[in-house]
């Protein structure tokens, strides 16, 4: 590397209008030290993120193993498993986590049947002007607020809004604030983040290969199945580890469009608020965290993760 | 693979309607902080800026307003510094223990918000014993902002000629002095890039800031939360929502002007982050 390379001293004279620094006893003990300069870069953000988040993440398993006193509400460093056992075996955090599993999943499954054709039209229908208007017309409300996105699903879903004006006619009704409209809901906030990888995946598959295909006899749907498929395989799983996870932390749109549906993030959120238990909070948010954790190590053999 | 023109079409039409699921509710927020029905009835009952001239008139709105500004101000700067040491440590040395800071520094944005929120809460409250308030917020939101800056800095220097560096030392020039007028022009725009993002993650950020706030503090997001069922002041939440739609966009449309790298799935993973 450049910087790690000796120099000679840095005594020759400068030529005239080059800036140079004053003599400077602190920078020449730096220049000569690259263990030295490696040490001033390193230790603030490192210890930034060691004091402040790895401290926090070990912080929140030990807490998982304290109590509340009840008389005082404070948490009591008492060491119990008890927080954990109820997490598992009480039927109603066990209902709570599968549905919110079963959230999560019907969210990664509606986002990938919508992803899919729509990001095979950017990569290879679409022509290439229209195919960056697409990707920023993708990327754009991504960024928009996610707070504001549920938000506007409120808007939508509202009694007398625009949904239940829409489905008049058909004979629709809107799901109004139920655990239908958290599904909604999360599907439209993190379609961008499935949309987006399926899209880079099939841009990655050459067209001489489909070509090839079709000029070997294939028609379009065996092509799909058998060349494009096996090929995006890592992009689809790329896309899930997204809506999937994210999904499973989620409380603020349980909160705003699903009337009284409850999720792993609402019950993590409600103890550490009204109820005032952390330790039964810190236990609950460890489900979400191994399950993620799970499904990484599930799919990491696929590629996915390189795809991220 | 030859596909029909019915199949092409077909595809078309599908696009244009994702896309329009895309932006079909966005812009009824828009619509609806116009809406004179304050129940957002459909289709709309009149047009209306009595809620944009009471989001003006309200303290509430622009105490949140200067709140979110100063999270964001305050929390870019530090992960400004942070993210730009960190990315030329990663990226110019070679050390022991470097894979595991680059893992570590991703982890903010890897794990949902609601752990990093709980995890950080629990720091603060149970075991430092600190009050919450708005500075225990900044901590929250530097910590993953500094990724975007991380992320931007670190993809310029893998593309920055190390030679001039060399060359400005051979010369004469100083560690700082090198930095100064060599590396850090050259930075500018990755900086400047990354910079617009973290503040527009931390200006819209809700869940690990509902974690880390004082009882007493508002910002733009937490203001919406807690307003969004107080029927009276649903209008004047579309307003704010507009507001924030708007403010969060521009810079992150700036910052992709800025630099091409900045604004991929993987940068926008971070705004997850916070989820």
């Amino acid at each position: 590397m450049a910087l790690q390379t000796q120099h000679p001293a840095p005594g020759s004279p400068p030529a005239a209008g080059v800036p140079r620094a004053r003599p400077n006893r602190f920078s020449a003990l730096l220049h000569r030290s690259p263990g030295l300069r490696l040490a001033g870069l390193i230790t603030a953000p490192a210890g930034w993120l060691v004091l402040v988040y790895i401290a926090a993440l070990a912080a929140l398993l030990i807490t998982s193993l304290w109590t509340v006193d009840t008389f005082t509400g404070k948490v009591s460093t008492v060491w119990t498993t008890d927080n954990l056992v109820t997490v598992v075996t009480d039927p109603v955090y066990q209902r709570i986590a599968l549905r919110t599993l079963w959230i999560a999943a019907a969210v990664t499954v509606i986002d990938m049947v919508i992803a899919l054709p729509m990001a095979f039209f950017i990569a290879k229908v679409a022509s290439a002007r229209w195919q960056k208007l697409l990707v920023i017309a993708v990327l754009m409300p991504l960024w928009a607020s996610y707070l504001v996105k549920a938000y506007a699903w409120r808007n939508v879903l509202a009694e007398g809004g625009l949904l239940e004006w829409m489905g008049a006619p058909v004979g629709l009704a809107s799901p109004g604030y139920s655990e239908t409209a958290v599904i909604l809901t999360l599907s439209y906030i993190w379609l961008p983040y499935m949309i987006l990888p399926i899209y880079a995946g099939f841009d990655r598959v050459p067209d001489s290969l489909l070509e090839a295909s079709g000029d070997l006899g294939a028609k379009p749907l065996a092509t799909m199945r058998l060349v494009m498929l096996p090929l995006l395989v890592p992009s689809i799983i790329a896309g899930t580890i997204f809506t999937f996870s994210l999904s499973l932390g989620d409380y603020i749109t349980a909160q705003i469009v699903g009337g009284t549906t409850q999720m792993l993030g609402t019950v993590v959120y409600a103890n550490v608020g009204a109820a005032n238990n952390l330790p039964l909070a810190a236990a609950v948010s460890l489900v979400p965290i191994v399950i993620i954790m799970a499904y990484l190590f599930i799919v990491r053999r696929s590629g996915a993760l390189n795809n991220l | 693979m030859r596909l029909s023109r019915s199949a092409k079409a077909i595809l078309g039409v599908v696009t244009a309607l994702v896309l329009l699921f895309i932006y079909l509710p966005l812009l009824l927020v828009v619509v609806n902080s116009f809406n004179s029905d304050r129940t957002f009835g459909w289709p709309p009952k009149g047009f209306t800026l009595e809620w944009w001239g009471r989001a003006l008139d309200s303290t509430g709105v622009r105490e949140a307003l200067l709140s979110s500004v100063w999270v964001a101000v305050v929390s870019t700067v530090i992960s400004l510094v942070l993210g730009t040491l960190l990315a030329i440590a990663l990226q110019r040395y070679k050390f022991f223990g470097r894979d595991v800071i680059s893992l570590l520094v991703i982890l903010p944005i890897a794990l949902p918000g609601i752990v990093t929120g709980i995890a950080l809460n629990n720091m603060f409250t149970t075991i430092l014993g600190v009050s919450l308030s708005l500075w225990t917020v900044v901590i929250a939101h530097a910590t993953f902002c500094m990724v975007t800056v991380f992320n931007n800095v670190i993809a310029r220097l893998r593309r920055m000629h190390g030679g001039l560096e060399e060359a400005s030392a051979d010369l004469g020039a100083g560690v700082f002095t090198t930095f100064r007028l060599v590396t850090f022009p050259q930075l500018r725009s990755a900086l400047l890039a990354g910079g617009l993002l973290a503040f527009a993650l931390s200006f819209d950020e809700i869940i690990v800031t509902t974690f880390t706030i004082g009882a007493g503090d508002t910002t733009l997001p937490i203001w919406i939360l807690q307003n969004l069922f107080r029927p009276n002041q649903a209008p004047v939440v579309n307003v704010v929502a507009v507001v924030l739609i708007v403010v969060s966009i521009v810079p992150i449309w700036l910052a992709q002007r800025l630099s091409a790298e900045s604004v991929g799935v993987g940068a926008a993973r971070v705004k997850s982050a916070a989820r």
